[in-house]
């Protein structure tokens, strides 16, 4: 998908530029891209690091494991149908839990174990079971508490509040989560 | 609420004192995981900045801008964060470099700055979750996902706007 969306970027950019008689800051935008984007870089590599560093010891001294427990019994109403001490139900468990606590790479093994054990649960093949939508659906919703980078970023653009945007930042993510899990369980009992 | 990151980090390092585990080696490795991660995205980030630049050089974003601004005046749409909006579920590396883009054009602090930054902080990289989570298993049928997971793309969209202006 990416290879048309980049290269129709590219070729819309060169029709314009042509049209609008921009092809000279054209020509300056493609000299000094390669050293924006390293000084992009640059500026998320300080706090990717840091905050990996930090968050790798939430995950290996069990942090993860009791955040998971806390949301544990949250989820339970959304997962009826899983056991509660079944392995797919705790894959899904520390999942959420990694992502709330901004550890994408974390998450990600987590969640794709998470869909094999929901697999073998499912009945049919090829179509997703109601768990796998739901839990698609809550990844695909941002639920990290702090957003690092974003935070980041701003301070580097010069923001005097980059974390002003912290509580707007939560109510948003909780609004479009609401969202995702209301259409997904209204699809979910029509079945 | 600055103090949110220090206290957390100050919080889990002692989670960490208390539990006994090697604290600072485990920093070290998660921290080495970090710049990995920066290595694998450097190309990605470094092809869609390239990208974006083009484009709005080129005075493309300009003419899409004037093209929506009548709807999204309409609806209290700051025009400058459409093209974010198209991108963001398909592309976090473009997403970004479309944000950077909009820091130096508007500031960080501006209306826009702030209702892109909310939106970056509150959706995610729908198509490519999907894909992977259902490509993993091999299942095609994915029914309701994909209606739901973008519906909540708008809503945090809308959602975005609305908490900047009134909180």
């Amino acid at each position: 998908m990416l290879n048309y969306i980049w290269s129709g970027l590219i070729v819309i950019s060169l029709i314009f530029a042509a049209m609008l008689g921009n092809t000279s800051e054209l020509s300056t935008a493609l000299l000094n891209s390669g050293a924006s984007s390293i000084e992009l870089l640059l500026k998320m590599a300080g706090i990717m690091c840091l905050w990996s560093g930090i968050m790798k010891i939430a995950e290996e001294s069990g942090f993860t494991a009791v955040i998971a427990k806390l949301f544990s019994p949250l989820l339970r109403p959304l997962f009826p149908h899983l056991q509660k001490d079944s392995p797919a139900f705790r894959s899904i468990t520390m999942n959420i839990s990694a992502n709330i606590l901004g550890l994408g790479n974390a998450a990600t093994p987590f969640g794709l174990k998470a869909m094999e054990q929901m697999h073998t649960l499912n009945n049919k093949n090829d179509t997703a079971s109601n768990e796998m939508v739901i839990f698609v659906v809550m990844n695909t919703a941002s639920l990290q508490l702090l957003p690092t980078t974003v935070a980041t970023l701003r301070q580097s653009y010069g923001s005097t509040a980059p974390f002003e945007i912290i509580v707007p930042v939560w109510i948003s993510s909780a609004c479009a989560l609401t969202v995702a899990l209301t259409i997904a369980c209204i699809f979910n009992t029509k079945r | 609420m600055e103090f949110v990151m220090p206290v957390f980090a100050g919080f889990v390092v002692l989670f960490g004192l208390f539990r006994r585990v090697p604290v600072f080696d485990i920093f070290l490795k998660g921290a080495k995981e970090g710049i990995m991660l920066l290595y694998n995205i450097a190309p990605t980030i470094m092809g869609l900045v390239f990208a974006v630049d083009l484009l709005r050089s080129s005075g493309a974003v300009n003419v899409i801008c004037d093209f929506v601004s009548p709807a999204a005046d309409f609806l209290g749409f700051p025009k400058e964060i459409v093209p974010m909006v198209l991108l963001r579920p398909v592309s976090g590396s473009g997403s970004t470099a479309l944000l950077t883009s909009l820091y130096q054009d508007c500031g960080p602090d501006s209306f826009a700055g702030q209702v892109a930054s909310v939106l970056a902080g509150s959706s995610e990289t729908t198509f490519y979750a999907v894909a992977m989570y259902f490509g993993s298993i091999k299942v095609k049928k994915i029914r309701h996902t994909l209606v739901a997971a973008l519906l909540a793309d708008f809503t945090a969209a809308v959602m975005s706007i609305i908490t900047v202006r009134f909180l």
